[in-house]
């Protein structure tokens, strides 16, 4: 816990510095996740691990401001039951104008937004950066496993190299993720953070495709309901499309026949 | 309807002469479904359709989409957010709309390519071309109108960039560009005017797409041959055609039906594959992202705007010859809005009698370059401007103009064309006539 406060305490005081002007992408390795592809599904117990990564170690900088809490029990998603959400809501205060005064947050509520550090807003981020464009950056991954946002974040949380520099009275550390090289943000994950209440493995690969996964959701909630109506579509789309060939063919043989014939 | 010789609606019942008598609508319908059509029509005569699809499909789920929006740069990335969170199914909408400003502008490249290649524009049609490039040119300011109002950083640097454009005219662009935005940046009023546009223009398109078909129901479709259906009688004119219901209608839907099978894996699989991650940051007009890259459908013409920078001859000739009026951005300028103008006045440059390009030997292979060059060109605008890629964009932009003013007006006097067939039926008949003559099933051409 000690070791918790006092990373944030040194990610907090690294992020007023200024983030590094954006340069070529860096390193973004691939992830195998559950969610890829036509057919990928989110891992629910993987989601809820990411919601625990998030809330004991993220959530100290940066906040989900668009992610309603009530969403964390969809079907799709975390899907945690209600009694639970509304216990995890209430651990967030929020100002309420008719109260004039604070309140603990319900579950209509949405997750805190969190500047205080200039950190940026995580409810998107696995859908404003793009991964792993392989193989051999012809983009074949995305096209079949999506952007790769998920990817991104779970190599810049292991992309630490341990090397630091101090520009300007800030501090940036060399992460061969991050564009440019030098991120702002103190390395948050070490492994064995948090403890599982699933007894997963807490090795530093785990917590940061854990928490991916968990962004991936925050940014796509919808995901698999998506899916399945892709799926739908297509499915009915081709039945429909064989019965139009079949008329088509059977509308135009005359016509056809006539011009074999003359 | 003027034209092909067909018949004509006679009402038979007591209620549809009881309409007819008082309103022609369904004398009017009838007529345009009963349209004689050359029955030689290949596939690409399918994207008529299609357009004619994408352009319900998003004023649809436009409308709809609306009904949850809020056009003001406090709350319009938070209200796309709560139209993919809250609103039932609002992510799926969504999703349709954005994809099909793509499926929308691939439809119109491969119908004005058509076009291009089976000298549709040449005379009698020079009125359906013309009308069509200014639906594509209303088309190209929906969509980058609509790609504004996410408000996310591609939108808001997007609109700098396009806007900025404007600028660039000598003497007025600034006054223009101050106008055109409500104020000396990208704002509120910016969004709220873009808004209002974008939700405006489609009806203006669907009004232009009612003139277009109109054109082309007065002369009579163009054919892959080019020949013209013959008119002396009804009897004459119905070897070389079928009526439009319910031949066309059919085979089109058949076409459409396939397209959209891929257009809802795309919608349902990977729906912003076509987009940019950097659109879903909400806009910041104090960081500025690493690439401005336009959506893929507007990078020919992006790239065609940067090809022409300050060190290329014919800028800093054209510098010197204007006194410094006309710089490298303006040129730029002039050039990307050239491009489109030259496609608006090809019935004019282009000189050959022979209208289809299938009978047009030499005309084919710099047409297959053209289309090469319009590839390259879509990737090399999305390439940043460094390295090899401006020589790459500029020899692109170059072999574009060079298409249209030189080897176009050229090739109608050089070319000596292949002999064409005496008639359509002639060409159906050849078509199918063989024993193994069964390609209409398969996308060919």
């Amino acid at each position: 816990m000690i070791r918790k406060i006092a990373l944030t305490a040194a990610a907090t005081l690294a992020l007023t510095g200024a983030a590094m002007a954006a340069g070529e992408g860096g390193h973004v390795h691939d992830v195998d996740f559950s969610f890829e592809g036509p057919f990928g599904r989110y891992d629910q117990m993987q989601l809820q691990r990411g919601l625990q990564v998030y809330t004991e170690i993220c959530a100290a900088c940066h906040g989900l401001q668009y992610v309603p809490l009530r969403t964390l029990s969809d079907e799709g998603g975390p899907a945690m039951p209600e009694d639970q959400i509304r216990a995890y809501s209430s651990q967030f205060e929020i100002f309420d104008a008719e109260l004039d005064d604070f309140r603990p947050r319900v579950p209509t509520d949405h997750f805190p937004a969190n500047d205080a550090v200039g950190a940026p807003d995580l409810s998107l981020m696995a859908k404003a950066r793009a991964g792993f464009h392989g193989p051999y950056g012809t983009g074949l991954s995305q096209l079949f496993n999506g952007m790769g946002g998920a990817e991104y974040i779970a190599s810049l949380l292991t992309g630490y190299t341990g090397k630091e520099k101090e520009e300007a009275g800030s501090i940036f550390y060399e992460n061969t993720a991050f564009p440019g090289g030098w991120i702002s943000m103190a390395p948050p994950l070490y492994g064995e953070d948090v403890e599982y209440a699933d007894g997963h493995s807490n090795s530093l690969h785990h917590e940061a495709e854990d928490v991916a996964a968990f962004l991936m959701w925050t940014a796509e909630p919808k995901m698999m309901a998506r899916k399945q109506a892709g799926f739908v579509g297509v499915v009915f789309l081709t039945i429909l499309t064989v019965l139009l060939y079949a008329t088509n063919k059977r509308l135009w043989k005359p016509v056809k026949k006539a011009a074999k014939e003359s | 309807m003027a034209g092909i010789p067909h018949d004509h609606y006679e009402p038979k019942t007591g209620a549809e002469k009881w309409v007819n008598n008082r309103l022609g609508i369904i004398g009017l319908v009838y007529d345009t479904l009963m349209i004689p059509t050359p029955k030689n029509l290949n596939w690409m005569w399918i994207w008529g359709i299609v357009l004619a699809f994408c352009l319900g499909l998003q004023i649809v789920t436009g409308i709809i989409l609306v009904m949850h929006y809020t056009p003001h740069v406090d709350l319009a990335f938070a209200s796309i957010e709560h139209i993919m969170r809250n609103v039932n199914g609002g992510h799926f909408l969504r999703y349709l709309h954005m994809n099909g400003a793509s499926l929308f502008f691939l439809a119109v490249y491969l119908h004005i390519f058509r076009g291009l290649y089976y000298g549709s524009y040449k005379t009698p049609r020079e009125i359906t071309w013309i009308i069509g490039i200014l639906i594509y040119v209303l088309m190209m300011g929906t969509a980058f109108m609509g790609y504004v109002l996410p408000w996310g950083q591609m939108s808001f640097w997007g609109a700098t960039v396009i806007t900025g454009l404007f600028g660039a005219i000598p003497f007025i662009g600034e006054p223009i560009q101050t106008w055109l935005l409500g104020g000396p940046a990208v704002d509120n009023a910016t969004l709220n005017r873009f808004f209002s546009l974008h939700y405006l223009l489609p009806f203006i398109i669907a009004g232009l797409t009612i003139v277009h078909i109109w054109a082309f129901h007065t002369t009579g479709n163009n054919n892959p041959t080019g020949v013209d259906v013959r008119r002396e009688s009804k009897e004459i004119a119905k070897k070389d055609t079928l009526p439009f219901w319910p031949y066309f209608v059919i085979k089109d839907f058949f076409a459409l039906a396939l397209i959209l099978v891929v257009f809802f894996a795309v919608v349902g699989f990977m729906p912003n594959y076509l987009g940019h991650p950097d659109n879903y940051i909400e806009a910041n007009p104090l960081a500025t992202p690493a690439h401005i890259v336009p959506e893929w459908y507007f990078l020919p013409f992006y790239a065609i705007l940067r090809a022409f920078t300050a060190d290329v001859w014919i800028v800093m000739f054209t510098n010197w010859i204007t006194f410094g009026i006309v710089d490298a951005k303006f040129f730029g300028v002039i050039a990307m809005f050239g491009a489109i103008i030259v496609w608006a006045l090809v019935p004019w440059l282009d000189t050959s009698s022979v209208r289809s390009g299938r009978y047009r030997p030499t005309f084919k292979w710099w047409f297959a370059i053209y289309c090469v060059d319009f590839v390259v060109l879509t990737w090399v605008g999305a390439m940043p401007a460094e390295g090899i890629y401006p020589y790459i964009a500029l020899a692109g932009a170059t072999y574009w103009f060079a298409f249209f003013l030189v080897i176009l007006p050229l090739l109608g006097v050089l070319e000596k064309p292949a002999p064409q067939p005496e008639t359509i039926e002639a060409d159906f008949n050849a078509h199918y006539g063989k024993p193994s003559g069964d390609a209409a099933a398969t996308p060919a051409e």
